[in-house]
Parts: structure tokens; sequence; C-alpha cells
């Protein structure tokens, strides 16, 4: 299996040499078929079920360490995402690479990228991690500055960056502290040693700044909304679909494998965390304007609902209830798989848009079904799949973890009992925020009339491109109707993590669903897509035949005023005006300002709509003004004179000096 | 031979449903029409509704997409499936186990969603500002109702309706204060998803009131016939899911016989007639709240769910 990744390095290489002309097919063609490799190869391996995991030692990296690579239940996994993403965006690349204006800018690191992502599952030691991990975040900000002269992309790339560094720190803390004064850096060592309460409240603590600040954890999430859109539209759908699964990869591992069981604190902070994170991530999404940044914010919302299903498990696992937990990390799991299927969609959706209009900002698109027909049903799935509606699987999902919510009161401590339906109605809450959210996105960008030029005379997209959103958008309705397939594969994973695992589902009849038994709940999404499509049918046989089939074309009904400018149809931030005032008073400080002219004055009425995000006004720009305030005083020792530097440096080592002698 | 006595009387049981719709719905206007002297239409008006819309053409506004015709097709479906899996006169029927109270809210959701689209599609304000609405309460209402579905739960140990009907009508539940606010709060939240008053008001027709009409302004002929029928059918819906989950007074357990099935038949024709009578009083008397009261009400239904469930905690005996 690491001679996958290795191929993936070679590509890295080819494409360094190979740089300019032509390369797009090629090197969209080469990814997509070793991504398929791996995919399969990876498939196999979780299929197979195999419990003996196997790796590699590299002789590379620290000399006394080598670098240990390992492909277990977990890592297939992990690396079917990731490829299964890598495919489906290179296919896409195929026809989407061709509008790039410098495709050597996006060339040389999307294989780079790629293989980062695959490495960083495959680790096996410390030091493999950290390395493949910045590999990974430097790979991805290359790519975040593909378009480095668009306005915004700039400061897009800069704050990713320190965002990155600041994780991987906390990443290089946790792993120091694992790894011990002994210092094993292999994983199985770290797996095999002991650890004490304070250490692994310590590591898991880092662990959410580090994994956390990745994937996009409220408060740590600013750099993400900025630096997902910026990306050329298939990195785009890479870094949300995929690049934040490897950073829950990265807690999964350290925190489930090598951490061994935390206490249930640790899970009351994880599930608080992840159901903030959520219902935070949808509000943010329903504000926003721009296409691409409402999907990075939704990627978000996903991320706090699948933290907050492995605070789930972890609270069952730290009880011992062995079969809840595993119900919650499969829910989890599932989550993932489901998440990096329609969120890649949806990104390549707003690709296409952005391709045919050249347009991200919704109040200038509209009108798109009628221009790209192809596009816009493959996205219609997506947003039906992500707004957790049956038949298709992000509904799934979600009602797993509903299921495992409702486990809550077998667990002994009174406050996880009292948080869980709390953090489960605030699940209910993103989840039918999301509802409204993509009913905004699709209802705004796709349908009604044309907001500009451009909109009105987009055209369908390449056959590459459509390809991709297709093969997505069939495997999200696969997974919903046939849940048990996946729940059943997902199974070795919570084996050898948890030590328990789902009943196996393939013995229930009619493909139906059942996590824990049949008389508590069960769900069957293929016999719903059965039922819906025989009595939409049954519907639709009975009127075209006994009813009138009389069609007539008119306008709209104005009440009167036929409003022909099309501005004047419900925008977007007219849309999510409701919701803006509910809660956004509160969480945005919102403020509508009416300025009425007085009557007999013609200049015209305006609403200004005011909008905080007070996360970064109440947390980051005062660490920024303190970083510029320290800075701009500590400038002045650069103009010193040399006696001056020197009785410094000596003022410095007796200092030294003295705290090793308190020290010691 | 039993399974296609199964399918019978599953099969039975999506026919009523479809047949007692209309009816529901005529019978609460008339009631109301009653109770302010007036004379009111025949409680079969609904019927002559519904015929004389699917004899009309369709006019389809110039720019509507597929999207927009295909809406009340699906719309209807998913409503007619979720009906059809919440018990009405028996319990145990064959596809109950479809599908549990999650998903079928979930359906629901899913009826919504495309319907608010098709009130997007066309470009005008109207719809619009119906879809934006519908949403907002839609996004209140639904953690309201997951807090219901644990409050039950935690009683009946299941989400499954069949289950937690045989629970609540074998043993003797007794009088609890949990359940008492679970179904007040589930009365709310039935009241604001099928756009009643104090919510909305499903008579109106002026602009600034609407919500639920205004999203499907622009519907006409089949279509809208489509769309008022899945509307009956959700009102029947939630009707029948608060009596199969706290009134499931003499529903019949499956496989007791054709006439334990008529006399659940009888008695749930009785539950929607008291549920129908309750809602035109209720309706009558108080007066529709404004747009931005309602997270008030709606936050007001999610903390008795909350409290339901507290108590529970506290001692299973509430």
């Amino acid at each position: 299996m690491a001679c996958v990744s290795g191929l993936l390095g070679l590509a890295v290489l080819a494409i360094v040499l190979s740089g300019a002309k032509r390369a797009t097919a090629i090197i969209y063609s080469a990814t997509l078929a070793i991504c398929a490799l791996a995919l399969f190869g990876s498939a196999s391996f979780l299929i197979g079920g195999k419990v003996d995991a196997s790796s590699v030692i590299l002789p590379i990296g620290l000399p006394w360490l080598g670098a240990h690579f390992r492909l277990d239940a977990l890592a297939s996994f992990f690396l079917v995402v990731v490829n299964l993403g890598g495919a489906s965006a290179s296919l896409y690349g195929l026809g989407y690479g061709h509008h790039e204006e410098a495709p050597q800018r996006v060339l040389p690191f999307f294989p780079a990228f790629l293989a980062g992502m695959n490495l960083v599952v495959l680790a096996d030691d410390a030091f493999s991690y950290l390395l493949c991990w910045e590999f990974m975040s430097l790979a991805s900000w290359a790519l975040v500055m593909a378009h480095h002269r668009e306005a915004g992309n700039a400061k897009a790339g800069y704050i990713y960056l320190v965002m990155a560094s600041f994780g991987t720190l906390a990443l290089l803390l946790a792993f120091g502290l694992l790894a011990g004064p002994a210092g094993d850096y292999d994983f199985a060592a770290v797996r095999a040693a002991q650890h004490t309460p304070y250490v692994a409240a310590l590591v898991l603590i880092l662990m959410l700044l580090g994994a956390g600040s990745k994937a996009g954890l409220v408060p740590l999430h600013v750099w993400l909304p900025l630096a997902h859109p910026a990306a050329p539209s298939h990195v785009s759908a890479l870094m949300s679909g995929v690049m934040t699964k490897v950073a829950i990869y990265g807690f999964i591992r350290v925190v489930f494998d090598l951490l061994g069981q935390p206490a249930w604190p640790a899970s009351a902070v994880v599930l608080s965390l992840g159901g903030i994170t959520a219902v935070m991530g949808i509000l943010y999404a329903m504000m926003e304007k721009d296409l691409k940044r409402l999907l990075a914010y939704s990627t978000i919302e996903n991320v706090g609902i699948i933290f907050a299903s492995l605070g789930l498990a972890l609270a069952f696992q730290a009880n011992g209830l062995k079969l809840l937990a595993a119900l919650a990390f499969t829910a989890a799991l599932f989550h993932v798989l489901n998440h990096s299927f329609f969120k890649s969609l949806l990104f390549f959706g707003a690709g296409a848009a952005l391709t045919a209009t050249g347009e991200r900002d919704m109040e200038k698109l509209g009108g798109l079904i009628h221009r790209m027909p192809f596009t816009s049903f493959a996205v219609l799935v997506g947003c039906v799949a992500i707004s957790a509606l049956p038949p298709f699987n992000g509904f799934v999902s979600e009602w797993l973890i509903f299921q495992a919510v409702l486990q809550s009161p077998e667990l002994p401590q009174w406050g996880l009992k009292i948080m869980v339906p709390a953090v489960g109605a605030l699940l209910a809450l993103a989840a039918a925020l999301a509802a409204a959210c993509f009913v905004k996105a699709y209802g705004v960008a796709f349908l009604g009339r044309p907001r500009s030029g451009a909109a009105e005379t987009a055209g369908e997209v390449d056959r590459y491109s459509r390809a991709a959103m297709f093969f997505l958008a069939a495997l999200c309705l696969l997974a919903g109707i046939l849940p048990g397939l996946v729940i059943d594969t997902l199974s070795p994973i919570a084996v050898e993590i948890l030590g328990g695992a789902m009943p196996i589902q393939a013995n229930e009849a009619w493909l139906s669903i059942v996590p824990i038994a049949e008389g508590r709940s069960s769900y069957n999404g293929l016999l719903v897509m059965v039922f819906i499509t025989i009595s939409a049918s049954l519907a639709v046989y009975f009127i075209h035949r006994f009813a009138s089939r009389a069609l007539r074309r008119g306008p709209a009904w104005g009440c009167g005023f036929s409003d022909a400018v099309p501005a004047a149809q419900y925008s977007g931030g007219s849309f999510a005006q409701p919701i803006r005032r509910v809660f956004g008073t509160l969480l945005f400080g919102a403020r509508d300002r009416v300025d009425m002219p007085a009557p007999g004055d013609v200049r015209p009425a305006r609403l200004r709509i005011e909008l905080h995000d007070l996360i970064w006004e109440g947390m980051y720009q005062p660490i920024a003004v303190a970083v510029g305030f320290s800075s701009e005083r500590l400038n002045r020792l650069q103009f010193l004179t040399i006696r001056r530097y020197l009785s410094l440096v000596f003022a410095t080592l007796v200092a030294l000096l003295l705290v090793l002698a308190i020290w010691s | 031979m039993v399974l296609i006595s199964d399918i019978l009387v599953q099969g039975v049981q999506m026919l009523l449903v479809l047949l007692l719709a209309p009816l529901l719905t005529g019978f609460v206007r008339k009631v109301k029409a009653r109770l302010v002297r007036r004379q009111g239409a025949s409680v079969f008006q609904p019927y002559r509704d519904l015929l004389r819309l699917l004899r009309k053409e369709v006019v389809l506004a110039d720019n509507a997409s597929w999207l927009f015709r295909v809406t009340p097709y699906i719309t209807f479906a998913a409503i007619w499936v979720a009906a059809a899996l919440v018990p009405t006169f028996a319990t145990g029927l064959m596809f109950n186990w479809t599908a549990d109270l999650i998903a079928i809210v979930a359906l629901l959701g899913s009826a919504r969603f495309f319907l608010a689209l098709a009130g997007m599609d066309v470009g005008t304000s109207f719809g619009g500002i119906g879809s934006s609405r519908e949403v907002m309460i839609a996004a209140l209402s639904e953690p309201a109702m997951l807090l219901i579905v644990f409050c039950m739960a935690l009683v009946a140990g299941s989400t499954q309706l069949s289950t937690v009907a045989n629970f609540m009508a074998s043993s003797y539940v007794g009088l609890r204060v949990s359940l008492g606010m679970a179904v007040i709060a589930l009365i709310m939240v039935a009241l604001a998803e099928n756009a009643r008053i104090p919510v909305d008001n499903p008579a109106t027709h002026l602009e600034l009131t609407m919500v639920h009409e205004a999203m499907v302004l622009e519907y006409s002929g089949r279509h809208l016939a489509m769309i008022e029928f899945g509307a009956f059918l959700k009102l029947l819906l939630y009707i029948s899911l608060i009596a199969c989950v706290f009134l499931p007074w003499k529903i019949a357990v499956f496989g007791t016989g054709p006439l334990a099935y008529a006399i659940g038949a009888g008695a749930y024709v009785v539950k929607l007639a008291v549920a129908g009578f309750s809602l035109a009083l209720f309706e009558t008397a108080t007066a529709k709240m404004r747009v931005f009261r309602v997270p008030q009400f709606l936050g007001a239904a999610l903390m008795l769910g909350l409290l339901g469930t507290l108590l529970l905690f506290v001692s299973r005996s509430f």
C-alpha cells in the first residue's frame, strides 16, 4: 500500500519537471488513475475486513526512528475518503483546469497536496506524521495562493499560514507530551504507554486546538471561509471535503487510538464544542452571499456535527457502553464519508457556476437552472443531501447521530445526561438551518430570474465536470438508500478503535438499518425511496389520465405591479432576513438601519445591514493589535550599537545560567 | 396469504388517509363557519375544490422551470408516504418500521424543502417572502420536535410509532406531567407546521401576513390541487400522530382481525372529529400573531419539551 503513496510522490516529481504546456490533461489523468488505484486498494483492504494491519518502515527521517507507515482499518477508511475526493476532483479538473489562467501555479501542487493527505493518514510515528501534516498544509497554502492577485486572496493565504503554524505547534506539543521524556515517537510505543490523566487532558486540549483549527472548530475557524474559497474550485472541494477529514482523522487517531480512554469530562468538552460549531457555522453560512464562502461555512457546520458525534462516542466509551459508543462513532464516520461526497459535489457546482458566469456572488446569479440543466440537477441532489433530507445520505448519518443522542439516559453522569439532549436540540437546529441555507443558496443562485448579464448568457460546463458531479450525486443517493452496506463496512474500524461494533445490518430484512433493536428504531432508505417514487408516479399517472392536461404560459402574478427589474426579486440578503432577526441580533450584532427620506424628498430610501463577526472582533483583532504593538516596540532593538548588542547577549547568558542554576 | 393481507391492510390505510384528509379540512372549515354564525360551505367542499382544480388548465409563469412543475408531485408523494407510515386505526402495519418518527418528520422536511424552492423559482417577491418565512418557522420548530421525540422515547423506550402506540395503549401509563408538557409542545409545533392560526392563517390572502399561501401563490390548476391535497394530508398526519401517541384509545393491534380494525377505524374517525372541532374552536378564539412573535411561541414549545425531558431524568414516574 505504501507503494501507492510512493507513486503519488513520483507524480509530484514528474509534475515539477513538466510544468507548462499541455500538462493539464496529462497530470489530471495521471492523478485520476493513481487515486483510482489507491481507492481500489484501500477499499479492498477495508471491505476485506482484515484485522492485521500492514506496516512499512522506510529508512528516511530521523536516523534512530526511520519513517513508519501503517495501514489499518481506520487509515484505510480515510484513504478511501481522500482518494475518492481526489479522483473526482481530478476528473473535474480535467475540464475545469483548462480555464486556469496560470496552470503552473496549480498543477505541481495539486498532486503534492493529494500525496500529503495520503501520507498523513498512513503515517505511524509522530515525526513523519508532523512532516506530512506540514507538507499537506504548505501544498494547500500554495493552492490557496494560486490566484494571488485577486483581492483578498493574499490576506486569506496569510491568515491560513498563521493558523496552520499555530495548529502544527499545538500538534507538536501534543506529540511531545505523548512521547514523554523517553521520546518514543513511534505510535505503537505511544499506544502501549500509560498516560496520566493530566497528560491526557492536556493532549486532548492540544489536539482540539491543533486538529480543530485545521478542521474548522469554532472559534478557530476564521481562516477556513477565507482560504477554502480562494483556491480553484476543485481544490476548494478537496480542502473542504477531504482536508478537514484528514484533521478529523488526526483527532480520532490520537484521542481514540493513542490516548486510550479519556475521562468523561473530555467528552463534554468535545460535545459542546461540536454543537456550538454546528450552529454557528450554519448561521454564518446563512448570512453569506458569496456562494463558495457559504459552502465553506457549511463545512464548519458539518465538522461540528462530526465532532459532536465523536464526543458522544467518547462519553459512551468512558462509561464502558461499547455498543452505543460504536453507534455514535459509526455515525461520525458515516457523516465524514457523506460530507466528502456532497461538499465536493457542491463545490464543483459552485465552480461550474463560476466558470459559466465569472461570478461567485449569489446576488449576481439566478436562473441558471434554465441555462445549465445538468449542473443544476446535480447541485440540487447535493443540496437535498446536505440538508439531511430522506432518502439521501445526509439524512442517514444524522439519523444515526440522533439515535445515539436518544440513548443518553444510559449515561450515569448528570452533567452529560442533561447536556446531550441540549446538544441534540442544537444539532436539530443546525439541520433545519442547513435546509434553510441551501434553499437560499439554490433558490437565489439557480432559480428565479437572472440577476446579471453574465448569468443570462451562461452556458453548460464541459462533460468532465458534469461527469464528476453526476458521479458524486449518484454516490449520495446510493449511500442514502443502501446505508446498511456502509455501516457494515465501517464496523471493523469500530472494532479496532473501540472494541465494539454495531449489529451487522446485512441480516436485516429489506435492507433496513436497525441501530440497536427493531423495537427501538429502524429506517429503510430504499423503501422510502421506492414508496415516494411509486406514489409520485401514481399521482402523475392518475392526474395525466383523468385531469385536465392543458397548460398555458403567462407572466408571473405581480398583484397589479409587475416588477420587470430582476433586482426586484427576492435576494439572498432578504431571504436571510427572518433568521437574521431571530438569531443575528445576539450572535452577530446585526442591525438593520433604514434611511427613509422625508415626504417630498426625491433621494432614494436605503436599507443598510450591519453584521459583526464577534469572534473575529473579540478574539483575533485584539491579538493582532497586541502583536502589532509589541513588534512596533521591539523594532527599536534593530537599531542598537554593537556595544549594546554585546551587553544584551551577556545579560541573556547570565540570566539563562541563573535559571539553570536555580532549576537544578 | 399473510403477506397479501398485510399489504391489503397497509393499502387500506394509504387509501383511508387519502379519503379522509379533505373531509377533515372541510369539517374544520364548517365548524369554524358555524362558530362565527355563518352557514359555511358543505363539509364536502374540499373534494369539490380539488375536482374543480383538476379540471382547470395550468397557468405557468413564463420562467418557471421543470423544478416548479415536479414539486407538487414530490411534495404530495412525500407527505402521503409519511401519512401512511403513522399508525391510524391499527399499529404494527407492514411498513410501519420503514421509518420512525424522526424519519417521518424529515420526510415532511423534504416536502417543505421542495415547496420552498418552488417559491423561489418564479422570481417574484411573494414566493421569496413565503419561502424565507416558512424555512424560519421550520428551523425553529425542528429542535422543539426533537425534544418532544426525546421525551416520548424516554417514556416508551422507542422512536418507532407502532411500539410507542402499543406501549401507551397497553400498560397503564397514567397521567404524567412530562407527557402533558410534550403534548402541549407537540400541539404548538403542529399548529406551526400546518400553517394554522396563530402562526399563519390558512384563509388569508393579505400579502403581509401570508406565509404558506404566499409561497404557493404562483400555482394553479392540477398543480395547486396536489399542493392543497398535500396540506390536507399533513393536517391529518399531525392529528393522527398526536392521537396515536397520546390517545391510543381503541387502536387495533396488528393481526387482531377485521372486527378490531373496524373498531379502531371508528375510534379513529371519532378522534379526528374531536381534534378537528378543538382546532376550529381554538382558531376562532385566538388571533394571528406577528411573524416575529413566532420565535417566542416555538421557543416556548422547545422549553416545554426540554422541561419534560428533564423531569423524566429526575424521576421516571413524572
